[in-house]
């Protein structure tokens, strides 16, 4: 065994050209497959993270997915809002302990901006029960105060008392934007890799006062109030998009939901963010279904080529099939021999390619995390990956027994004098 | 696992046949092989030589007849003794192209090691390291020993394949026309080479060729058309 294994490494080495393109072809798919299940893994990790702490989210009537994607995530639009009045209720049930509104569809270039209260640095909560924490500045006071989330700070290069304008709706018309009413920086938050970090954060006043002139979602013509003049009148807001609610007991969490159901004034919908948070990733886990299909089946097409350069090597290797019957080794050593190269080629793109997948998690991860926002996590390979590159090997063996095979029937029909 | 033999190798009443063939290719009443003993086959290509060479290292085994290498014969071994069998007792020479071009030239002559206990043990009875004893007897400048067999000349590959049929002292040694890609001057050194070693290690050679000039140097001298009765007209083939 120990020297077929050793002849099977000369003779890959020997070439070591073809059988490089099969290890690099291996490596790749093995880069594949191990790096969407890292980046899976931490997907998953970093969305589970984005909110903990709240025990229930409150919005307007929609599914418990969509409320989830724009209340937390500030993924898509709120096609409906519900009234201020109903969340000050809501904060009057006592088994309520804090509500914290959430009002959303503006934005600033291309940055969520979230009108709310000074609760939400209380109660808001991401990753194990961790507290929001102000890098610089402070919360927002004033009006036109804005505190922003690490990633708006790095991407725009703000610093305290910049002055920024914010954009109604997505910020694509630039006749859409609250010019007159142009925000200060008051605070800059530690980046916790969440939604949080990419959104522009003001007080539910400032983002009353910048729509005193509109309605319906443009300004009202011939009617202008100035900054000075809005920040005066009476900002109690009418509408709110959503809101999060933390309850005394947890254990109460059905009851309040239920009477968030029943709530007579307005349809109302509760949602549990872990539940909704589980329904959510049934939707992603197709789409990652499919990833881990495609390479699959990048996989098996490295595998098949592998076989391909060994059994296609086979022919010119028909002399040293004779030569070895000749000294002694059997059709099953011939079989071995081959199945062990194939096992070394497979082995051998397998680590490169977990190196690979490792090294490029490494360099990569700080790019992705200020670009994509998901944390990813240099770490030993968990049982995912073992069962992944269990299956590269398995699959690699049993492919190379193909090769190994022909390589038996070879030298027993050759014998000692291959027709070549 | 065999018994005292004075005969190395013997054919007794052997008939072969290729797969899907319609006529014997071989028939020979019997062939036999002392000990130490050093034979000349001779025979035109397409004779049956290779066949012979291949039923007498039992790659092939006879449709009739026993072919018995040191008395054992090897149509009652199954597939992998008669593996271990050849790697112990046999040495073989091919016409040309005998070393694999990946392992050094020392590791060539080595290689029959790998595969036999037997040999190994003989091989390190023989005090230094026998493949350089044996490599110092082919001629062939220490430097080359470690370069890769590909980097020799078709001469100097053919006497490497001597050493390596030699390393381990085997009982038979067999060469299927070992220097008809020699030419003379090679061939002469080639035979010297070959005969001594053979003489040395004790073992006996079956060496096939169509070279008659070879044959003055041998004990016997065997013609295979002569008795081989498959090549006969006399023979039952149907014509």
């Amino acid at each position: 065994m120990k020297a077929l294994l050793v002849l099977a490494a000369r003779s890959a080495w020997n070439r070591r050209f073809v059988l490089g393109l099969v290890v690099l072809s291996i490596a790749l798919s093995t880069l594949l497959l191990l790096g969407i299940e890292r980046l899976r893994q931490d997907v998953r990790q970093n969305f589970q993270q984005a909110v903990s702490g709240t025990d229930l989210i409150v919005g307007p009537r929609t599914g418990p997915v969509e409320l989830l994607l724009y209340a937390v995530f500030r993924i898509g639009n709120a096609s409906n809002s519900i009234r201020y009045s109903s969340v000050e209720m809501l904060a009057r049930h006592r088994a309520v302990a804090w509500v914290v509104p959430l009002s959303l569809g503006d934005s600033h270039r291309g940055f969520t901006v979230v009108g709310t209260s000074t609760g939400y640095f209380e109660h808001f909560r991401y990753g194990d029960r961790q507290p929001l924490v102000l890098a610089q500045g402070q919360r927002f006071d004033g009006v036109f105060d804005a505190v922003i989330g690490a990633e708006v700070a790095a991407a725009l290069g703000y610093r305290l008392g910049q002055a920024i304008v914010l954009a109604h709706g997505d910020g694509a018309m630039q006749a859409n934007d609250h010019a007159d009413k142009p925000f200060t920086v008051v605070g800059i938050l530690a980046p916790t890799g969440t939604p949080v970090d990419r959104s522009v954060h003001i007080s539910l006043q400032g983002m009353q006062a910048i729509h005193l002139d509109w309605a319906a979602g443009v300004p009202l013509p011939g009617q202008t109030v100035s900054a000075a003049q809005a920040a005066a009148a009476d900002l109690t807001p009418h509408t709110v998009t959503a809101a999060l609610v933390g309850l005394k007991s947890r254990a109460a969490v059905f009851a309040v939901q239920r009477d968030v159901a029943a709530f007579r004034d307005e349809p109302l919908l509760a949602i549990l963010p872990g539940v909704a948070l589980d329904q959510l990733w049934e939707v992603v886990a197709l789409g990652e279904r499919g990833l881990q299909a495609m390479s699959a089946l990048v996989a098996v097409v490295s595998l098949t080529a592998l076989v391909a350069v060994i059994a296609a090597g086979l022919n010119e290797r028909r002399r040293e099939l004779a030569i070895l019957r000749a000294v002694g080794a059997g059709p099953r050593q011939m079989l071995l021999l081959l199945a062990l190269e194939g096992a070394l080629v497979t082995g051998l793109g397998v680590l490169v390619g977990a190196a690979a997948c490792w090294g490029a998690v490494a360099l990569l991860a700080p790019w992705v995390q200020s670009k994509v926002g998901i944390a990813l996590h240099l770490q030993m390979p968990g049982s995912a990956e073992w069962r992944w590159i269990a299956a590269l090997l398995a699959g690699g063996l049993l492919a190379s027994l193909v090769p190994g095979w022909r390589a038996y029937r070879l030298s027993l029909v050759d014998g000692l004098s291959p027709r070549i | 696992m065999t018994a005292p033999a004075a005969t190395a190798l013997a054919l007794h009443q052997l008939r072969y046949r290729w797969p899907g063939a319609d006529a014997d290719i071989l028939q020979i009443d019997t062939l036999t092989l002392a000990l130490g003993e050093t034979v000349f086959l001779r025979g035109p290509s397409g004779c049956g030589k290779s066949t012979l060479l291949s039923l007498a290292a039992g790659v092939l085994l006879p449709g009739a007849g026993t072919v018995r290498l040191l008395g054992q014969d090897w149509a009652a071994l199954g597939a992998g003794a008669r593996d271990r069998l050849r790697a112990d007792h046999l040495g073989y020479i091919f016409q040309q192209f005998n070393l694999l071009p990946y392992l050094s030239v020392i590791d060539n002559v080595r290689l029959p090691l790998r595969f036999s206990r037997r040999r190994a043990a003989r091989a390190a009875a023989v005090g230094s390291d026998a493949a350089e004893q044996l490599l110092a007897r082919t001629g062939l400048q220490s430097s080359l020993w470690r370069q890769p067999a590909s980097a020799l000349s078709v001469g100097q590959q053919q006497r490497v394949a001597a050493a390596r049929a030699l390393i381990g002292a085997p009982e038979v040694v067999i060469a299927d026309e070992p220097t008809s890609a020699l030419d003379e001057d090679l061939r002469e050194a080639f035979m010297a080479l070959l005969l001594q070693s053979c003489t040395a290690a004790g073992s006996a050679l079956l060496f096939v060729s169509h070279d008659l000039r070879l044959a003055s140097r041998f004990d016997r001298v065997i013609s295979l058309p002569d008795i081989n009765r498959a090549l006969q007209p006399t023979a039952g083939a149907p014509q």
